[in-house]
């Protein structure tokens, strides 16, 4: 029984894990006052162009790099269009998701069906001899630690220093800051780049870990629901962790429940993360005062500089 | 008080044939002056005349097209607010640079160039509003202080810089009498410590309380340099307006009739926490008379005008009563039809459409009322005659009824919202800062606009922040603090200083014994000649 | 050369209409490059993508059958988008209109009459405004996000159509295959063009344009629809309800999608499948752009990006190219039409700006003397 439990546990990690870094992403980039509709766009391209890299070099390092280079890269084209051209960001955000769809699709067309071992696990020496915390926290791969470590520097980052308190006070008020002199739309592009780059990581995961392997349209959704956690966590970065857990968790139920065959028709167990999405979103929106006191005021917002 | 030292100090700042064009305008045409260490120098001008665009090339927001500036004699070129810093220039803006969900401390460091220990940074906070009479506690969030608190917020991360020369604009436009008694307090302090003040107004009064010298501007260009002391208000007021120079004569008293607008006991509950609650508000409007509601910014002024005009719904239903008819629980389309019209204070997103036609715009308050649908249909044939009306009566400077209402000047738009409302002969009349921003001629053509209005049997209710605005044109005045609204008083029987402590939300008739505070307020006022003081 | 851009003083009207060809120009021209990448020869795959497909009549007459659900969603879409409710599940809402509306043609299979069809209609436009609803419901009383709950509801409709065709709707002759019985005659669209598969929907579509054109350009709702969307505050002080607004538009790109989702099923498919639709719910927020967030800008833009499907099918077969190559065609022509769109709010100046800003950050400048 010990033994299914920390099984389940260690399922639940990984499907957190991808959440945690899209979610991350896309509170940052939030926080800067910019929406960036496009993460499902982001993840795919960061699964796809990891999963290639790796194909192509065999170095799971390059695949991951070049995951996060890939969001970025896609969210380079949001930043420039939002922030150079005045494009509303929702719809630079959709058109981001469908052709981050497509163009994942494309560059994957060969790399449909090939197998890959994953990424190696790393146990660390010591800890991971430790019974069951020694399995559940000290013998996952880089990118499971790495989101740790991301959680961690972002909650420092955003309540202690300078930088973490410039990015949200141009979220805040951008006229504001740009009034005082900082470089809003600077800070805007490096939060969507950072927020483009957890995307990445978080679709390279998904084809280098969770699956792993390359399938068209693989993160089924992920990309919207971690822009749901960033709203369920009212821009907290530890409630984004623990939302990224309660949806793994989800996640993990519903598949286990699936194979233990309890009656309900597979479809419907799947439906659960969707319709979880839904009621968390109405069960936080309906607190309007939440919402307003913790939303970026500038979220959505365009920007012209003005003097 | 600072008289002693003039004759040994420097010149701090010199600016010699500054320049600005805009396309169409030239803002500022070769303007010069000169401010001295210590010295509280006005630059005085009406709303349009300059004053912006020249402060904001001191502060190298703007770069100036031609023209020399002198640094401590020096020349010097500032190409950004930070450089002005750097020499040693503070700005404190009208519109505040504040961030609402942070604390004051967050705010005050985001203000400086470099990053501080906050422990440090509290403990300076707390140690120069102690100095300079800043009341201010580092904890509190913005979004919870009063625009006078936010106002010293930005004072004190200017002080924190040590500047030596301060530049405020309009600064007083958001205080009540009393808290502007405070800030000339603070200033004065300021320039016996050898600070200069270079202080933007176009409020004459103040000048004479707080200046020593005074450059005037008017249509971009300098008109005169003058010592303060030698010159009265009204000597002010004729260089700053020329021939423009019109006193608004008091409309002499019409009839009062029936009440026609009616709040009894009006409560709202904010549903957003930077909104204002309004509590148990009463007060009742004739027809043919207009009643002026004072008040500071941020104290329930919108929210009481969307009461009225039915964008927030309310109950009982008779906490609003239009002609006899209790309307609180209805909307706007039904008040409407009772004869309602509002102005809201923001022109572009609440008063119009920024992006759609001056045709379209006036179809958005009017279809109901002068029946331009048929159907469901418009009949924009109806509505152009309308509109065409309106800008032709409010003399509206426009390219035709196609021009997009972001497209024209505030004063113009401003002049076409209150004629869309006005030629709908409405019986009751809600307008919010009807003159805000506006150049005088508009100004006029507004208040002329309302007189007429009142004159011909509606009542009216005007929400301002000026009170020179309110004093000239309303018959009665109430003032809104916190959402809660004083008892009315005749305009003939309340001083200003009166106003001040309602602003504040103090009866006035128990206060007014403080007659220290009363002659220093009177002297602001400049116009003790006529508010005896006497309670009324 | 420095590049900046300067503000218009009033929207460019022009430009909105010329936006669109300059993106069509750039996307092209990113499309060539593509094709180079691809080791393509770019004319010839330009000629299978945009020529080919408009040889035969056959190939207009799918140019229409695939325009039907563009149009009838994007139009739709287009007026949601300009009263600023973003409904981006009409994917989902689509795949409601084809249940329920399938599921009257299942449901009556044995019944030979007139009103089989009239009756799906009806259930199709039901079932999409019934899921659009939810979303309408939930901003209204929970203040919800609409984006995130409509999406959502698209992958809980796919999954609902999935467990219907592999359970109780799956055709018992079928071999087990996941799909529903072929529906009869009765259920079936009739085609206007005979010979062709060019159906009914294609009527629908275009008094779909001609109708929210009237509705939009004449009519006090189509006047508040845009209001709410450009200033909710004035919409407001004006006494528009925002939340009818919401209720309005969302019903309204349910119903079509719901329509557009019957029309598939019943026409060119005949039958419910588990996946009955390449994603036109989504690709009519392109269309929705690319026209404009006009009807009669819809009406081309659905046969604009019609055809990209047909290309792409087109392409798959002639030239064994990706079907993916038809997506991210249609990706780039909107990211080209965000970017023209500058244009219509700004114009560009070569040379040092003159309203150079000290402060100037970022590629706008736009300076008003202001005091």
């Amino acid at each position: 029984m010990g033994e299914v439990l920390i099984a389940a546990v260690l399922t639940i990690i990984t499907a957190a894990t991808p959440l945690v870094y899209a979610s991350i992403g896309e509170m940052i980039s939030e926080k800067a006052g910019v929406l960036n509709l496009g993460v499902e766009g982001m993840m795919l391209m960061g699964a796809v162009c990891g999963f290639a890299a790796v194909n192509a070099t065999d170095s799971s390092a390059i695949g991951i790099i070049v995951g996060m280079l890939a969001g970025s890269g896609l969210s380079l084209i949001f930043a420039v269009l939002v922030l150079g051209f005045q494009a509303t960001q929702v719809a630079t955000g959709l058109a981001l998701t469908i052709f981050g769809i497509g163009i994942s699709s494309l560059i994957g067309q060969d790399l449909v069906g090939i197998a890959y071992d994953g990424l190696p696990k790393l146990p660390i020496p010591g800890l991971s001899a430790i019974p069951v915390a020694g399995k559940l926290l000290f013998n996952h791969d880089i990118l499971v630690y790495g989101s740790f470590v991301l959680i961690l520097v972002v909650s420092w980052f955003l309540r202690s220093t300078r930088s973490g308190l410039i990015l949200r006070a141009v979220g805040d008020s951008h006229d504001a800051a740009h009034a005082i002199g900082y470089h809003v739309i600077r800070i805007r592009y490096m939060a969507i780049l950072f927020g483009g780059a957890m995307s990445g990581l978080a679709g390279a995961y998904l084809s280098l870990s969770y699956s792993p392997l390359w399938i068209e349209n693989m993160s089924a959704g992920r990309g919207w629901i971690a822009l749901a956690l960033v709203v369920f966590a009212t821009w907290r970065p530890w409630r984004v962790f623990t939302g990224a857990y309660l949806f793994g968790g989800i996640t993990i139920l519903q598949l286990h429940a699936q194979a233990l065959g309890i009656g309900v028709p597979a479809q419907v167990m799947s439906m659960l993360p969707y319709v979880a999405t839904i009621i968390v979103l109405v069960l936080i929106s309906q607190d309007h005062n939440k919402i307003k006191l913790n939303a970026p005021a500038c979220i959505g917002k365009p920007f012209h500089p003005t003097s | 008080m600072i008289e002693t030292a003039v004759n040994s100090r420097n010149t701090l700042l010199r600016l010699e044939d500054m320049t600005k064009a805009f396309p169409g305008v030239v803002a500022n045409d070769k303007v010069s002056l000169s401010i001295k260490s210590g010295e509280i120098h006005a630059l005085l001008g009406e709303n349009g005349a300059g004053k912006s665009t020249l402060v904001k090339m001191i502060y190298g927001v703007l770069k100036p097209d031609a023209g020399q500036l002198y640094w401590t004699e020096q020349p010097a070129t500032v190409g950004n607010p930070a450089a002005a810093r750097r020499l040693g220039i503070a700005m404190v803006f009208q519109h505040f640079s504040l961030f609402d969900s942070m604390s004051v401390l967050e705010n005050v460091a985001l203000g400086m160039e470099k990053g501080i220990d906050h422990v440090q940074l509290e403990q300076k906070i707390v140690e120069i509003s102690n100095r300079y009479g800043l009341p201010l506690d580092p904890s509190r969030h913005v979004y919870t202080l009063s625009v006078g608190e936010r106002q010293r917020i930005e004072i004190i991360r200017c002080l924190l810089q040590d500047p030596k020369l301060l530049i405020m604009d309009e600064p007083t436009s958001v205080l009540t009498p009393q808290e502007v008694s405070k800030l000339f307090a603070t200033l004065h302090r300021l320039a016996d410590e050898g600070v200069s003040i270079l202080y933007i107004s176009h409020k004459l009064d103040e000048i004479k309380a707080l200046c020593e010298s005074a450059t005037i501007l008017r249509g971009g260009k300098v008109v005169d340099s003058v010592s303060v002391v030698n010159e009265t208000p009204s000597s002010l007021a004729a260089k700053m307006m020329g021939e423009e120079l019109q006193l608004s004569e008091k409309a002499s008293h019409t009839e009062v009739g029936d009440v026609r607008l009616e709040l009894n006991g009006l409560t709202h509950i904010a549903r957003d926490p930077f909104d204002i609650s309004l509590k148990n508000i009463c007060l009742k409007v004739y027809s043919g008379e207009i009643v002026g509601i004072a008040g500071v910014a941020g104290n329930g002024q919108d929210e009481l005008l969307k009461a009225i005009n039915g964008e927030d719904l309310c109950s009982p239903a008779d906490s609003v009563k239009l002609d006899g008819k209790a309307c609180a629980d209805q909307g706007p389309n039904q008040r409407r039809a009772l004869g309602m019209a509002s102005i809201p204070e923001e022109r572009l997103g609440h008063g119009a459409v920024p992006g759609m036609s001056l045709l379209d715009n006036s179809l958005l308050t009017a279809f109901q009322r002068l029946e331009f649908l048929e159907h469901g249909f418009i009949r924009y044939d109806r509505c152009q005659a309308f509109c065409k009306s309106v800008i032709d009566n409010f003399n509206v400077k426009s390219n035709g009824m196609g021009a997009q209402a972001a497209s024209l000047s505030g004063g113009n738009l401003q002049k076409f919202i209150v004629g869309r409302e006005i030629n709908q002969k409405p019986t009751v009349l809600v307008v919010s800062q009807p003159t805000w921003g506006v150049d005088a001629g508009a100004a006029q053509t507004i208040h002329d606009g309302l007189r007429d209005l009142a004159a011909n049997g509606a009542a009216i209710l005007v929400i301002s922040q000026d009170l020179d605005e309110l004093m000239s044109i309303s018959d009665r005045v109430a003032a809104i603090c916190a959402g809660v609204l004083s008892e009315s008083f005749p305009m003939e029987a309340i001083s200003i200083e009166q106003i001040g402590l309602m602003m504040a939300g103090v009866d006035p008739s128990s206060e007014l014994k403080d007659q220290v505070s009363g002659r220093l307020l009177n002297q602001l006022a400049g116009q003790s000649e006529e508010s005896p003081g006497n309670p009324p | 050369m420095i590049v900046s851009l300067v503000k218009r003083p009033e929207q460019s009207q022009s430009m909105v209409y010329v936006s669109p060809l300059i993106a069509l120009v750039f996307t092209l021209i990113a499309g060539i490059i593509m094709f180079m990448i691809m080791g393509v020869d770019p004319s010839e795959a330009l000629y299978a993508f945009f020529v080919e497909p408009l040889t035969s009549s056959y190939g207009w007459a799918e140019l229409g059958v695939k325009a039907t659900p563009l149009i009838l969603i994007g139009v739709a879409l287009s007026i949601g988008f300009r009263a600023g409710v973003w409904n981006i599940g009409a994917e989902g809402q689509l795949t409601l209109g084809a249940i329920c509306g399938g599921g009257i043609a299942l449901w009556l299979y044995d019944v030979d009459s007139f009103f089989v069809l009239p009756l799906m209609i009806i259930f199709g436009v039901l079932g999409g405004m019934f899921w659009a609803a939810i979303p309408a419901f939930l901003k209204t009383r929970f203040n919800a996000n609409e984006i995130l709950t409509s999406l959502m509801l698209t992958y809980v409709a796919t999954l609902l159509l999935s467990l219907l065709v592999h359970g109780p709707w799956r055709d018992p002759d079928g071999f087990n295959f996941p799909e529903s019985r072929i529906f009869s005659d009765s259920a079936t669209l009739p085609v206007i063009w005979s010979g062709t598969s060019l159906h009914l929907g294609w009527v629908f579509a275009l008094a779909a344009v001609a109708g929210i054109w009237v509705l939009m350009s004449r009519t006090i709702i189509g006047f508040q629809i845009k209001v709410v969307g450009q200033a909710p505050d004035a919409g407001r002080h004006a006494g528009f309800s925002v939340n009818k607004m919401v209720w309005f538009v969302l019903l309204l790109g349910g119903g079509m999608a719901g329509l557009a989702g019957l029309f598939e099923v019943s026409g060119p498919i005949g039958q419910l499948l588990p996946s009955i639709s390449p994603g036109y719910g989504f690709t009519a927020i392109i269309v929705a752009f690319v026209g404009r967030l006009h009807p009669i800008g819809v009406l081309f833009a659905g046969l604009l990006i019609a055809l990209s499907y047909l290309g792409g099918e087109s392409a798959q077969i002639t030239m064994n190219m990706p079907l993916a190559v038809t997506g991210v065609f249609q990706g780039m022509l909107l990211f080209f039409l965000l970017a023209c769109d500058v244009l219509i709010g700004y114009r560009i100046q070569w040379g040092s700006s003159a309203a150079a800003s000290a402060t100037g950050s970022g590629a706008v400048s736009n300076e008003v003397p202001n005091g």
